[in-house]
C-alpha cells in the first residue's frame, strides 16, 4: 500500500484516497442504517441496542463531517480551510462556556476572545507568523484576559471564571488552529501536498477514538477511572492506538514519510488525542453533564460538537510540533 | 418596470433574514417542546423576561409558520424611542406596544385585546419589567385578564435560558452562548380560582420548565 500510494501523483492519490475513505464511510452508514432496521425488544437489551446505534450514528455522522471539511478545504484552498476550522473553533468554544457559566463581568473577555483573539490567532497562521502563533495565546492573551475581567471590578471566583476561559480558549482555539496550521509548512521533498497531512492527522485521531470506542463497548474490562469515564480502560485504549497507528502507517504513502516514522507519528497524535479526550471527560463530570451536547440535560441545545473534535484539539499541537522539529522548520 | 413601493417590504424581509442568522450564530435559538407541539392554533405564549433580547429570543426559535401568526409584546417606550427600533418592531417583528406609564383613561390591555380578538397568538412577558434575578418576579394579572376573557386561546408557559449571558444591560457587543426556549404543557383557568392562585400557578410552571 504504501509503495502504491507514494508511485502515484497527486492527483491519482486524492482520487484513491476519496475512494477508500468515502467507500469506508458509505459501507459503515450502509451497515448502521440496515442495523437499525432490524427490530429490538422494549427491554433493557433492546433498550442498549438502540443506545450504541445512535452512538455508532453519532461517530459515523461525524466522520462524514470532517471528510467533508477536509475535502471543501482541499478544492477551495488554504483561506477557506482555515476559515473552516476558524467557525469549527467559534462553535467549539461556545458551547464550552455555556456549559462553564461566567459572571457579567466577564462579558468583555468574552467579546476579545470570541471576536479578538480567535481572528488574529487564525490570521497567524494564514500568515505563516510561525513564532508568535505559538505565543500569541500562551503569552499576550494570558495576561490580556484577566485584565479585562478584572478591570470590570468583580473579585467573585476570579480565578475560577478566568481559569475555565483560559481553558476554552486553549482547547478550542490553540489546539484546533494547529490543525490547518499543518497546511502552511513546507516540508521538503513534499511538493505543497500539505492537505494530506491535515488529512491524515484527522483520519488517523478518528480511529483511534472510533476503535477505542467500539473495543471497550465490546471488552467491558473495569474501568481506570470510574468515576470520571465508565468506558475508559486501559485494554481498549492501547488497542486503539495500535490500530489507529498501524493504519498510519499504512498511509505514509500520502505522508513525507517512511511507514515506520509514519506509525511513530500517529502514535504520538493518538496518545496525545485520546488522552485529551480523557481530561475533556473529567471536565464533563466537573460540571455534572454526560457530554457538551444536548443528550443529558439537554438545556443548552448544544450540538456536542467538542465530543467529537476535543481529540483533535489536543492532538493537534503535539503533531504540529513534532512534526516541525523532526524536519527542523 | 420594478415597484418601488416593495423595497421597504423587502428591507423588513431581509432584515429578519439577517438577524435570524446572526441569532442563530450566536445562540443556537433551539425551541424544545416539552408537553406540547408547535401548532397553529391561537395560543399566549407567557414567558420569564430578563433582557430585551428575550423578544428576539423566542420570536427566532418559533418555526417559521408561528412567526407570522405570532406577536410579541413590546415597551412602547421603549422601543419606539428611535425610528430604528420603530421600524425593527413594527416591520420585522410586527410587535404590539403597550404603554407602561398608565393614563387613566385607556385599557393597558387594549392593544392585546384587539390582536386576539383578530386571531393572532401573542407573547407575553407577565413580569412587565426585566428582572434581575434568576427567579422570575410575581406575575402581573394582565395574563389572568386575558385568559378569563379569551377562554378559548390556549394558554402555554416558556421559559428562555441563558438570554441574559448573551447582552448584559449596558453592553454593545452581544456574546455567543448557546440558549434555549422550553415551551411547556398548557394550562388554563380553572373554575372559580382567583387570579392570585392562578398567577402563582402560571409562574411555577414557568419555573418548572428551567429544570426540563
Amino acid at each position: 500500500m504504501y509503495f502504491y500510494l507514494k508511485n502515484l501523483n497527486a492527483t491519482q492519490q486524492i482520487g484513491a484516497l476519496f475512494i477508500i475513505v468515502f467507500g469506508l464511510l458509505l459501507l459503515s452508514s450502509i451497515v448502521a442504517f440496515v442495523l437499525s432496521l432490524r427490530e429490538y425488544g422494549d427491554d433493557a437489551a433492546g433498550d442498549l441496542r438502540r443506545k450504541e446505534l445512535k452512538s455508532l450514528d453519532g461517530v459515523i455522522r461525524t466522520s462524514w463531517l470532517m471528510m467533508f471539511v477536509f475535502w471543501v478545504g482541499w478544492v477551495a484552498g488554504d483561506w477557506v480551510a482555515l476559515t473552516l476550522f476558524g467557525l469549527v473553533s467559534f462553535f467549539a468554544l461556545r458551547e464550552f462556556l455555556t456549559l462553564s457559566p461566567t459572571r457579567r463581568g466577564d462579558h468583555r473577555s468574552l467579546v476579545l476572545a470570541f471576536f479578538v483573539v480567535l481572528p488574529i490567532q487564525y490570521w497567524l497562521v494564514g500568515t505563516e507568523h510561525f513564532d508568535m502563533f505559538a505565543v500569541f495565546i500562551p503569552v499576550y492573551v494570558f495576561l490580556a484576559l484577566p485584565l479585562t475581567s478584572a478591570l470590570a471590578n468583580d473579585p467573585l471566583r476570579f480565578l475560577e471564571r478566568n481559569a475555565k476561559l483560559q481553558w476554552g480558549i486553549m482547547v478550542c482555539i490553540y489546539g484546533m488552529s494547529h490543525v490547518p496550521a499543518l497546511l502552511m509548512l513546507n516540508f521538503p521533498g513534499y511538493d505543497n501536498k500539505n492537505a494530506f497531512m491535515v488529512f491524515f492527522l484527522v483520519l488517523v485521531v478518528q480511529t483511534c477514538m472510533a476503535t477505542q470506542h467500539l473495543v471497550s463497548r465490546k471488552l467491558q474490562r473495569a474501568p481506570v477511572a470510574p468515576a470520571i469515564s465508565q468506558s475508559f480502560n486501559w485494554p481498549s485504549w492501547w488497542i486503539g492506538i495500535g490500530v489507529a497507528s498501524v493504519f498510519g502507517a499504512l498511509l505514509a504513502g500520502i505522508t513525507p514519510w517512511v511507514p515506520g516514522t509514519a506509525f511513530a507519528f500517529s502514535f504520538i497524535a493518538c496518545l496525545a488525542g485520546s488522552m485529551g479526550h480523557f481530561v475533556m471527560k473529567a471536565l464533563k463530570r466537573d460540571r455534572g453533564i454526560p457530554s457538551w451536547g444536548n443528550e443529558g440535560t439537554g438545556v443548552t441545545g448544544a450540538g456536542g460538537l467538542l465530543d467529537r473534535v476535543d481529540a483533535l484539539c489536543f492532538a493537534a499541537p503535539v503533531f504540529f510540533h513534532s512534526a516541525k522539529w523532526y524536519f527542523g522548520l | 418596470m420594478f415597484p418601488l413601493c416593495i423595497i421597504p417590504a423587502m428591507l423588513a424581509k431581509l432584515m429578519s433574514y439577517f438577524l435570524l442568522g446572526l441569532i442563530r450564530v450566536l445562540t443556537g435559538a433551539q425551541a424544545r417542546w416539552h408537553g406540547c407541539p408547535p401548532k397553529a392554533e391561537q395560543r399566549i405564549y407567557f414567558a420569564n423576561h430578563q433582557s430585551h433580547a428575550d423578544l428576539v429570543m423566542i420570536w427566532a426559535a418559533l418555526p417559521k409558520e408561528l412567526r407570522h401568526i405570532t406577536r410579541a409584546i413590546a415597551a412602547k417606550d421603549y422601543w419606539t424611542k428611535t425610528p430604528f427600533k420603530k421600524w425593527l418592531t413594527t416591520e420585522v417583528f410586527n410587535v404590539i406596544y403597550v404603554s407602561r406609564d398608565r393614563t387613566a383613561d385607556e385599557d393597558p390591555l387594549e392593544p392585546l385585546m384587539d390582536a386576539l380578538t383578530n386571531g393572532d397568538s401573542i407573547i407575553l412577558f407577565p413580569e412587565g419589567t426585566r428582572g434581575h434575578f434568576e427567579e422570575p418576579q410575581a406575575f402581573k394579572a394582565g395574563l389572568y385578564n386575558l385568559a378569563t376573557k379569551f377562554p378559548h386561546v390556549v394558554l402555554v408557559p416558556a421559559w428562555i435560558n441563558n438570554v441574559q449571558h448573551v447582552l448584559p444591560k449596558g453592553e454593545v457587543v452581544p456574546v455567543p452562548v448557546l440558549c434555549s426556549v422550553t415551551f411547556g404543557a398548557p394550562m388554563q383557568v380553572q373554575a372559580g380560582e382567583d387570579h392570585r392562585s392562578f398567577l402563582t400557578r402560571a409562574r411555577n410552571a414557568v419555573i418548572a420548565l428551567r429544570d426540563v
